[in-house]
């Protein structure tokens, strides 16, 4: 890529005294802030903006904006993340006047199709995942877990029971310990089985009076279904044990079977994956969180009611773990699902598992010989494969993905799950042609001979990309997160 | 295979521990800084802390993952190695040596026992390690 001068950073296009505006005269008289304002509230000296030209501002975001690697530009895919189509007819309806400038503080009588939107919504989910109540409050996946152990722990003291331990497959994703953490329980790893599922002797060994929940991923992060799972919720409940469903993995299932019907009693949804909700670049994300009808009490207030024609805020819920985000949940992000779910309908939706579920063993099928597979058989919409083969050519995961950049393609997960030695996790979706998946793949078992033959290629990768190899060891060390201005 | 010196006793999750007359030094093993890559930042309980054998006692975070420390044996901490702090990679470069990262003053002295010779903690990799 050749370099530009609108590479640089907006603060190094800045040139003292250039200006994007005109305006008119002051017509009234100016006041004076410091006479104005309580002294303290007064900064000392100007803030150091850019000072730029409103050509200076297009073409320098312009060009960032190309640089922007996405699903509209690339295949992309980053396994667990479900990275999926947008479609634009979601964008079109969450700009609809009625959605994007309804006031958040309206009236209920004024905002009758939002509640209508939030309720219908609700609902749809709660059918999808086979459970009795939604809140579509949480920002993100992980603070629909926290939701969800929080009302676990409030179902358990209403009971008069104070257990102390949630249990967390050593598979899991990093933000299972995390919530459960920040919920105050402490967080005891369970051990899988090396093909990823559940062990059931040391899971019944660690279950007790103590444990408030287990929290698993179903599929579970190596892309494959816990066969034994409806045993697992069993035992669980045998000890009084509340299981909780980490959604990421939803897009496998759908219309296929249900959470609720496995024996949990909460997941949560993360409507920025499975429901085609824009994910990464901050989103936002929202992440719903279903519950059974004995956690329902407690579920985040305000909950959407609807009383004959009517939809209403319900407050009044003692039980209730309280509030969670600002106002509604991101509501632009909530129309988007809704409009996403009532495009498919139900047959469309078990279509996306099922080509989800396709994909991603068309991909293992292809690469199963230069690569080494973590599971054989099967997988459900994920692949995980292990670079560990290439590793004793001296070619590692990360080589791997950052030679495919160079192939034009985005790299799929690196080392995760954690229990697979230098995993790469593939995720297709549901969307992508075969043309596409046989593209990928093609690049994949290139890679897999230049490692034999030509590994200085690999090593030297990317060179196409805006910047090289980053030193992210250096970076980890010595962050340094803040433009300053040289002396 | 990664080096595992004969004179240390060791965990199935990959630290190492080492009697120093009525103390035991801890730190991480040369696979387990291997299978990290580098490592970022390393978080320590202060001298006087309580660990309990098999718990965790601290995180090492590298540009690949964040794991838990889990402890050899339970005791108070009676040395941290402050200077991870500022220089995480000694945990790379001398994992054995330079690179410890606290010593415990054992409370209950069974639990030496219950630790992984050098042969068995090589068998251990030998089968995966973990």
């Amino acid at each position: 890529m050749t370099t530009n001068v609108y590479d640089k950073l907006i603060f190094e296009l800045s040139s003292p005294g250039r200006v994007a505006w005109s305006l008119p005269e002051m017509d009234v008289p100016e006041g004076d802030a410091r006479k104005l304002l309580p002294e303290k509230h007064v900064r000392k000296d100007a803030p150091a903006l850019p000072e730029v030209s409103e050509f200076d501002i297009v073409r320098h975001y312009s060009r960032l904006s190309r640089m922007n690697y996405g699903l509209d530009t690339h295949f992309y895919p980053l396994g667990s993340c479900t990275m999926k189509y947008n479609p634009k007819l979601n964008e079109d309806m969450a700009r609809l006047a009625g959605f994007a400038r309804l006031h958040p503080l309206a009236a209920e009588a004024l905002a009758q199709g939002a509640l209508q939107v939030m309720h219908e919504l609700a609902q749809d989910l709660a059918e999808i995942a086979g459970m009795d109540a939604v809140s579509l409050q949480p920002a993100a996946g992980a603070q629909g877990e926290l939701a969800g152990v929080l009302m676990i722990r409030a179902y358990h003291l209403s009971r008069g029971e104070k257990r102390t331990k949630v249990l967390v497959p050593d598979s899991a994703h990093g933000t299972n310990p995390a919530s459960t953490a920040i919920a105050g329980y402490e967080v005891v790893e369970v051990k899988s089985l090396p093909n990823g599922e559940v062990d059931l002797d040391v899971l019944t060994r660690t279950l007790d009076t103590d444990v408030a929940a287990f929290m698993i991923t179903v599929p579970n992060t190596l892309g494959m279904f816990e066969p034994r799972i409806v045993e697992i919720t069993e035992l669980c409940h045998a000890s009084g044990v509340q299981v909780y469903m980490d959604g990421a993995n939803l897009n496998a299932i759908l219309g296929i079977t249900r959470p609720g019907d496995l024996g949990f009693d909460v997941c949560h949804f993360n409507l920025h994956k499975t429901f085609t909700t824009p994910h990464g670049g901050g989103g936002p994300g929202a992440g719903p969180v279903g519950v059974k009808a004995h956690l329902e009490p407690f579920l985040p207030v305000p909950v959407v009611t609807k009383d004959g024609d009517a939809y209403a805020l319900d407050w009044k819920r003692p039980s209730s773990i309280g509030k969670l985000q600002a106002f509604w949940g991101n509501f632009g992000m909530l129309v988007r699902a809704y409009t996403y779910i009532r495009t498919m309908g139900p047959d469309g939706l078990r279509s996306v598992s099922d080509n989800a579920i396709l994909n991603a063993n068309y991909i293992m099928k292809r690469l199963e010989t230069d690569y080494d597979v973590a599971v054989p058989g099967p997988c459900m919409h994920e692949c995980v494969l292990s670079a560990r083969r290439q590793k004793k050519l001296g070619i590692t995961a990360t080589d791997i993905a950052k030679r495919l950049l160079d192939l034009g393609f985005y790299a799929p997960s690196t080392y995760f799950p954690l229990i697979v030695e230098e995993a790469l996790m593939i995720e297709p979706t549901e969307t992508e042609a075969k043309e596409t998946l046989d593209q990928f793949c093609d690049a994949m078992i290139q890679i897999a001979r230049e490692a034999e033959t030509n590994p200085a290629v690999i090593h030297d990768a990317p060179v196409t990309t805006p910047v090289r190899r980053l030193d992210q060891t250096k970076a980890a060390r010595e962050p340094n997160l803040r433009w300053t201005r040289r002396a | 295979m990664a080096d595992v010196p004969k004179d240390l006793k060791y965990t199935r999750e990959h630290e190492w521990a080492k009697q120093e007359s009525d103390r035991v030094r801890v730190g991480i093993t040369a696979y387990a800084q291997d299978q990290l890559g580098d490592v970022v930042f390393v978080e320590l309980p202060k001298v006087g802390a309580k660990v309990t054998a098999a718990k965790n006692f601290g995180v090492v975070e590298s540009v690949k993952a964040v794991s838990d420390l889990f402890a050899p044996v339970s005791g108070e901490v009676v040395e941290v190695n402050g200077e991870l702090l500022q220089k995480p990679e000694t945990v790379n470069q001398d994992p054995y040596g330079k690179g410890w990262m606290i010593v415990v003053k054992p409370a209950n002295k069974a639990e030496w026992d219950q630790l992984l010779t050098a042969q068995q903690y090589e068998e251990y990799l030998a089968q995966g390690g973990h």
